[in-house]
């Protein structure tokens, strides 16, 4: 289990490790085809914030050769933002006095049948909030049968599982399961989550461990910008990346990097990370990883997606709304998040053609 | 026009033909001619002018061909200069291909002796194709020696065994100010294809052609294999350059 791996790393001597990086050491990450963990920490490190240039054409490249003109389209579904847990940024807060959704499969019939009227997605994200009571396994699992019926590529955004419930799932037609970290500060991570099923680390980070045990086509990774150093999170997260690859070798990953901006009320975030630094970091991971899946979403503004989709980005979502039933039942309910870019799915997607590419709807076949 | 040029002449093929191991030289006008070919090495020792029997030259000479007389059989600088001032004379012509092998077996090109005479022959007005082994910083030496092109050989002559060196020969097309001319050791189109992909900006084929059942059709073959290499070279397929220019085109964005 990765809570094991993550021992073997102590997050100061880490954060330390980065920030000693030199030129010299960005340089050496440039010139090589495969980086190992330490190029990987150049690259990230301000050392490396001379070299976006040269980082950039690299990671274009590399994306190009894997994925070629391409950007695959994905929709999140919101379909509950009932929560038992208390996480410090989170709109889901169960102390959040507000209204608690949860829709039944009606209204998630309706609400697929809005997005399909928006575009011709067919890759899915259903989202929920942590309520195993309510809206647990049983609850998720009839939401992907109904939403199958729309939607062949399948992916849920939920709290952690057994790994029997995610091959239960996975039987149901589930294809990915996208879940983040929030934080590799395994002492700080319970100041953000400080109740509820959340609070336990070593369950979160080991759930990635049970989906790729229980043969999940696709593992989603990330950690919440904003939280503790950036360049230490995401190192622990090219290291769990590095892990999970070796273990469950059949998998597909995805990692996505969701910043945290300063805003009025509510949680503030204590780092903030600037553009520069979020391309520098997915620059960093396309030379880390060929591989993987980046993802983009609707936080970042239309200016940053148009330029990173042909630099690093390979989805990316459009025409999102991040509340139950925003695409037709609940139009104005509370928002987990609030979107930067706000275009509609069909202006996305001719942003993307006027750049050279492709926005690909659908990929695969549910059968 | 995607023309090559070089000592200020302009190509339209990128197939360069060797004229050696043809089973009679009316077949060997045929392949040349199927090849579409503007530049055909011939050996000088092979050639005797005085001779009016010997029609070999006769079958290669065409207002649209450059012919590119070799030095094959010398064994060093000395006999390459002499072998070279010869061919001058003969087929008035300053282009030459350089090619100075020590080794009567495998005809391994000898770099000391190449550059040596590379030096001394581009200073008397040669235009001088050297042929080397696929060593990028000879190549460099050679370009900086005054060469007109490098010819980095793809595998031993005569074995048809394609692209052994390809690494070497993808370094030296990312540094070469000069054209890269891949001979030696193209056994198929295929190979030929894939120097050319990697932009490599010639080609020159003899066994290959000179020994298939049907050399006029494998010539054909070559020809096609070379303009579809290049063209998929031009459309921007595997490009392996990193450096950063200058300005920040893929980044400024972020100011």
């Amino acid at each position: 289990m990765f809570s094991e791996e993550l021992k073997k790393y102590d997050w100061e001597e880490t954060t330390r490790l980065i920030a000693s990086k030199t030129a010299v050491d960005v340089e050496r990450a440039l010139s090589k085809e495969h980086l190992s963990i330490d190029d990987f920490m150049a690259l990230i490190s301000p050392a490396a914030s001379g070299y976006l240039e040269q980082m950039a054409r690299k990671s274009q490249y590399h994306t190009r050769r894997r994925f070629g003109k391409t950007m695959s389209m994905y929709i999140p579904m919101y379909i509950t933002n009932s929560c038992t847990n208390a996480c410090v940024y989170c709109g889901f807060n169960r102390h959040n006095r507000f209204e608690r959704v949860i829709l039944t499969p009606d209204q998630i019939e309706d609400e697929c049948k809005a997005i399909k009227d928006l575009a011709p997605f067919d890759n899915l994200l259903i989202v929920t909030g942590e309520n195993p009571y309510a809206a647990g396994t049983p609850y998720i699992e009839k939401a992907l049968q109904t939403a199958g019926r729309y939607f062949n590529n399948l992916t849920i955004e939920v709290m952690p599982l057994s790994e029997e419930d995610y091959s239960r799932l996975t039987k149901a037609g589930l294809y990915g399961v996208v879940c983040f970290q929030e934080t590799y500060h395994r002492e700080n991570y319970k100041k953000y989550h400080p109740s509820g099923m959340k609070s336990d680390f070593e369950w979160r980070v080991n759930g990635f461990d049970r989906m790729g045990a229980a043969g999940v086509h696709k593992i989603g990774m990330g950690v919440l910008i904003g939280l503790e150093d950036w360049r230490t999170d995401v190192t622990m997260l090219a290291l769990h990346l590095e892990y999970l690859r070796k273990k469950y070798w059949k998998t597909r990953y995805s990692v996505n990097f969701p910043r945290m901006r300063p805003s009025e009320g509510g949680f503030q975030p204590n780092v903030v990370m600037s553009d520069r630094e979020l391309a520098q970091l997915i620059f960093a991971f396309r030379l880390f990883d060929n591989d993987v899946d980046i993802s983009i979403s609707t936080r970042e503004t239309p200016h940053f997606r148009d330029h990173i989709a042909s630099l690093g980005a390979t989805s990316m979502s459009a025409g999102s709304k991040t509340e139950p039933g925003g695409y037709h039942t609940y139009p104005q309910a509370l928002e987990q998040f609030s979107v930067s870019d706000e275009r509609t799915p069909h202006e996305v997607a001719d942003s993307l053609r006027a750049i050279g590419y492709e926005p690909v709807w659908k990929d695969w076949f549910n059968s | 026009m995607d023309k090559l040029i070089i000592g200020g002449r302009e190509f339209d093929s990128r197939l360069f033909m060797g004229t050696g191991k043809f089973r009679s030289n009316e077949e060997m006008r045929r392949a040349i001619e199927a090849s579409g070919t503007e530049m055909v090495t011939v050996a000088m020792k092979r050639i005797d002018i005085q001779n009016e029997e010997d029609d070999m030259l006769q079958h290669i000479l065409n207002p649209k061909i450059q012919l590119l007389p070799n030095t094959s059989g010398v064994r060093n600088a000395e006999e390459a200069i002499l072998a070279a001032q010869l061919s001058r004379e003969a087929f008035e012509t300053d282009f030459l291909k350089l090619e100075i092998h020590p080794d009567p077996r495998h005809l391994l090109p000898d770099p000391i002796e190449t550059l040596k005479a590379t030096e001394e022959l581009a200073k008397m007005g040669f235009i001088v194709l050297p042929y080397v082994q696929a060593d990028p910083v000879l190549c460099k030496r050679l370009e900086e020696a005054g060469a007109a092109t490098v010819m980095p050989l793809g595998a031993p002559i005569g074995t048809n065994k394609g692209l052994t060196t390809r690494d070497m020969i993808q370094i030296i097309i990312e540094q070469s100010n000069v054209p890269v001319v891949v001979d030696a050791g193209i056994g198929a189109p295929s190979h030929a294809a894939e120097a050319m992909e990697m932009g490599a900006d010639a080609v020159l084929v003899n066994t290959a052609i000179a020994v298939a059942g049907d050399p006029e059709l494998m010539a054909k073959a070559f020809a096609k294999a070379v303009v579809a290499g290049r063209e998929a070279y031009l459309s921007g397929l595997g490009s392996q350059k990193f450096y950063a220019e200058a300005s920040s085109p893929l980044t400024s964005f972020l100011d």
